[in-house]
């Protein structure tokens, strides 16, 4: 199965400095503005993009992490119940403007799930969605506000985001499943 | 009812009374044995039956000197019909069933029920034992002449022992006199102390109160005093601790007249069956209460030393304790199961895996259970435990070799509760004749109408 | 993450990537003695993201909705009891509490016609109390429901067990090494033996100690019999104590001196009440847990559990997210 790097990790500094902007500009300023990573890898995401948002702003904006794992809407047809990791906002979210962080944008029901979770936690003024891959297939009426990239892709294609702080490097892939072999006998 | 003459022939004779071994045939004639002798010796009559006995062993009819059939009483779990016919399978042809029923045998009425109703429904000769105290309370002795009159070969409060040892010393007293033995179920029921279990590892890792092997040896070792004291004849029942069998063994080398039996099930499972753990294999715990018994199963070194007591004669005889239960009194909590496993289809298979592990000779596994019984029952009821010509033909042929599974839901005994529930075991009864009547026979064994 | 001050190194690290629940192999929870190091590990690691939970204002998270959860005690309890109930409501589960002592019990209904019943009434998970030790084992092979045991007879208190070691953790950091003391009616306590098995898993010292008469007397023989690594027996409590990092009061009831196991209170409170003088020969920052309730001026005295080494109150408070854990673990999932 081969495996295609679309992304390299001057790429993705690329959209993650783009869509830092874009955030400041969207919000006029990012002084009310709080990062939310989604686990796993949303987590170093939003962080960087604190970073990048800082640099920009010179203010230090709080990037939290959010687990969805207790909002899932699948829970019932799963085998193995997911581990479920740290959520944590470090500050009230209510009268905020949150912007959740994700790597890939799929199907949208993370994101369902994640706004259930933020609601738990908070009310804020605002949910605005970060993704770095954005690869189609909507299943609900859910939009992201920054796509660092589109790829569009096939239900049977995989899209794979390594970063560094949890894979060991930076880029982004897509597996494309070999065609039907057929049995011939030579 | 006349029985047909039937010849078995061709199987390995094994009748310790006589110390005979071998290979030969054995003809029955009006419910007795006619002639025992050489293969192709025999001089069947005209209208016999025959049955080939190639490969079985063919020995005088397995008496069981312990079991409970339950009636009157307590029917639910058996009645002396369906217990017979368990213990025909099992292949004995002589039970000596004990008195807690309800009414307890205490009274010449209840022996004499016990009796009639056997004769009538029962598929194997019943030997009734009488309580040693009234209502086996433990405080006035029973009319224990009048009912060895009626029909008790012995005397016993079993399921508790004589708790009072002045009423004790009474009992065998009285007894002597009889020349009948009086049978104990030893335990010190204030050390026992509701224990579920053997006191060990297992009953604290189970967390389940236990009893302790002293509870089982203080009341060996003051029936033993007292047996030396009156001179009686004392009868151990189901032995089960290696403290017991140690201090019987000096009993005996002191001449003191004592006999004891420990069960198949105390000769092969160790505590460790509560668990649920098979030979070999480590199931998920459990709290089976099927293991649950009383004594209870113990340690392999207690195991070891009962084996060893059953070679060198320690343990005289070998004895099911045949305890049947209903399902509703097993299904439920360990602390509320009752005690008692039902024994007479499992005993041999159980036993013969002795004989292939070395651990025990079949002439001696034999004897245990034909003729040192009938030596401890006497002759009042005829020559039991023996294959003399003249004497009643109660015969048991048995497969030493024949594989099969166990299956509690097939047993002809209402009482199910069996640890040994889907074991392998390798020795099968395949018929047992009472009387020269085949009470028993398996499906694939044939017996020839001329 | 709050990192917790006092004692050796306590911060507890994210975990990259995350551990898999592939490793959890429960479909019931009886007794931690089939719990592997890593299984206990991933019930702390979804305590701790239940412990979030339970700091924010509304306590409350989806996860169990739809699903129902059924609390059968069979002794009187009110703090595992109320622990389990506010764990399900918390995860939005449905939940339904018996007291068996009341009910069809005393007309006789037999304990697996009751749990079949409540099968048929559709509980997803039985969380089980009972008198008996081995009952919810007897549950488990006559009903599909998944069983969790909240204590049988002498035998085991898993949840118990669990929160206690989730507690030390949460102040010691690294069990392994540790020595942890466990003191009082060892014979009859299901929760001296859990935390065996969950002490010894993790790698910690065990040293338990008793009066004699309280000590189960195959206990040598089944600490070698299950080979368990660094289990220790003490008559001493002042022997006992030295250098103890934790020290677990066990609860003495007053039957036990009723039917003779003891001589008298009094002399059980001389010999083995947890003083503050007694304390002092424990390390300077020992915990001090009690699995309640307590019997103050008993086992234990009123200054060493309102002290400031005690956790007894916070052993509580985790007990609600590590049944959190325990229901997520067990109830999440396909319904059988």
């Amino acid at each position: 199965m081969p495996e295609k790097t679309l992304m390299s990790p001057e790429d993705i500094e690329r959209a993650l400095v783009r869509v830092a902007h874009e955030i400041v500009e969207r919000n006029k300023g990012a002084a009310y503005v709080v990062l939310v990573g989604m686990q796993t890898r949303g987590v170093p995401l939003a962080r960087r993009l604190a970073v990048a948002i800082q640099s920009l702003e010179g203010i230090a904006i709080p990037a939290g992490s959010l687990d969805i794992g207790l909002y899932r809407d699948d829970l019932s047809s799963l085998d193995l119940k997911p581990v479920i990791q740290r959520t944590d906002v470090p500050t009230d979210i209510t009268g905020k403007q949150v912007v959740l962080v994700d790597d890939v944008f799929y199907t949208g029901r993370s994101i369902r799930a994640a706004m259930d979770a933020l609601m738990d936690l908070g009310r804020p003024e605002s949910i605005q969605l970060a993704v770095l891959v954005d690869r189609g297939h909507r299943e609900l009426p859910i939009r992201a506000d920054y796509v660092g990239k589109n790829i569009p892709t096939s239900r049977n294609e995989e899209i794979k985001v390594y970063v560094e702080e949890v894979d060991g490097e930076d880029k982004v892939t897509i597996l494309t499943p070999d065609r039907e072999v057929t049995d011939e006998s030579d | 009812m006349m029985s047909p003459s039937l010849l078995i022939g061709g199987g390995r004779f094994l009748d310790p009374s006589q110390g005979m071994d071998k290979v030969g045939d054995l003809l029955i004639t009006d419910g007795k044995i006619a002639w025992v002798g050489d293969q192709g010796t025999a001089s069947p009559q005209p209208d016999s039956c025959t049955l080939d006995a190639t490969g079985l062993i063919v020995c005088p009819g397995f008496i069981d000197l312990h079991c409970h059939l339950r009636e009157p009483g307590f029917e639910d779990k058996e009645t002396i019909s369906t217990g017979t016919r368990a213990a025909a399978r099992g292949g004995f042809t002589t039970v000596c069933c004990m008195p807690n029923t309800n009414p307890p045998l205490d009274n010449q009425a209840s022996i004499d029920y016990v009796k009639k109703t056997a004769q009538v429904a029962g598929t194997v000769r019943v030997l009734p034992i009488g309580c040693v105290t009234k209502g086996r309370q433990g405080k006035e002795l029973t009319e224990m002449s009048e009912l060895a009159e009626m029909g008790a070969i012995g005397f016993s409060d079993d399921g508790d022992s004589v708790a009072s040892s002045r009423i004790m010393c009474l009992a065998m007293d009285y007894g002597r006199a009889l020349d009948l033995p009086i049978i104990d179920h030893c335990e010190d029921k204030e050390l026992a102390n509701g224990g579920l279990m053997n006191e060990g590892w297992v009953s604290t890792r189970l967390g389940l109160k236990g009893i302790p092997a002293a509870a089982e040896e203080i009341i060996v070792a003051r029936d033993l005093a007292l047996a030396q004291l009156t001179s009686a004849r004392l009868h151990i029942a189901h032995v089960s601790t290696r403290g017991s069998v140690e201090l019987i063994r000096r009993a005996k080398e002191k001449g003191i007249a004592v006999t004891a039996e420990a069960t198949p099930h105390h000769l092969t499972l160790s505590e460790e069956r509560v668990m649920g753990w098979q030979a070999g294999k480590n199931d998920q715990l459990t709290y089976d209460t099927n293991a649950k018994v009383n004594p209870p199963l113990r340690s392999e070194e207690d195991i070891a030393a009962l084996i060893e007591g059953l070679r060198d004669g320690v343990i005289d005889i070998i004895a099911t304790d045949h305890a049947p239960h209903t399902l509703v009194d097993k299904m439920c909590e360990f602390g509320f199961a009752a005690f008692g496993i039902s024994g007479f289809e499992t005993a041999l298979g159980c036993l013969m895996g002795l004989v292939h592990s070395g651990e025990l000779d079949l002439v001696t596994l034999v004897s245990k259970l034909t003729s040192e019984p009938a030596r401890i029952i006497g002759s009042k009821y005829g020559e039991l435990g023996t294959l003399k010509p003249g004497c009643q033909a109660d015969v048991t042929l048995f497969d030493p070799d024949k594989e099969w599974v166990v299956s509690s839901q097939g047993f002809l005994s209402k009482g199910k509760n069996t640890p040994f529930d889907g074991y392998e075991f390798k020795g099968k009864v395949m018929a047992t004749i009472v009387a020269g009547e085949t009470v028993y026979q398996d499906d694939s064994l044939v017996i020839e109408k001329k | 993450m709050k990192v917790t001050e006092s004692g050796p190194s306590t911060a507890i690290p994210e975990t990259f990537p995350p551990p898999s629940t592939d490793k959890w192999q429960h479909r019931h929870v009886l007794d931690l003695d089939d719990f592997t190091r890593e299984e206990i590990e991933l019930v702390f690691e979804i305590a701790d993201a239940m412990t979030e939970v339970l700091t924010r204002d509304v306590k409350r998270v989806p996860t169990l909705r739809g699903k129902t959860i059924v609390t059968m005690f069979y002794e009187p309890s009110t703090r595992t009891r109320a622990s389990f109930e506010l764990a399900a409501k918390n995860l939005s589960a449905d939940t339904v509490s018996l007291d068996a002592s009341k009910s069809s019990v005393v007309k006789g209904e037999s304990l697996i016609d009751s749990l079949r019943t409540i099968q048929a009434l559709g509980a997803d998970v039985i969380v089980m109390r009972h008198s008996e030790s081995g009952a919810p084992y007897l549950a488990t092979q006559y009903v599909n429901s998944s069983i969790i045991n909240g204590g049988d007879g002498w035998h085991a208190h898993p949840s118990q067990a669990l929160l206690d070691l989730y507690t030390v953790r949460h102040h010691l950091g690294e069990l392994a090494g540790l020595k942890m003391v466990i003191v009082g009616d060892i014979m009859h306590s299901r929760v001296a033996r859990s935390n065996i098995w969950g002490m010894t898993t993790m790698g910690a010292e065990v040293m338990l100690c008793a009066p004699p008469t309280l000590f189960p007397r195959g206990l040598a023989g089944f600490i070698s019999r299950c080979r368990l690594p660094n289990v220790r027996v003490e008559s001493r409590i002042e022997s006992a104590l030295e250098g103890a990092d934790v020290v677990m009061m066990l609860r003495l009831q007053r039957e036990r001196q009723q039917t003779g196991l003891l001589p008298s209170l009094r002399e059980y409170i001389q010999r083995y009440q947890l003083t503050l003088e007694r304390l002092s020969l424990a390390k300077p920052y020992a915990l001090v847990l009690h699995p309640g309730p307590m019997n103050e001026g008993v086992e234990i005295g009123p200054e060493v559990a309102h002290g400031p080494q005690s956790v007894i109150e916070e052993q509580v408070s985790n007990g609600v997210a590590i049944r959190m854990a325990l229901l997520y673990l067990i109830a999440g999932g396909k319904s059988r």
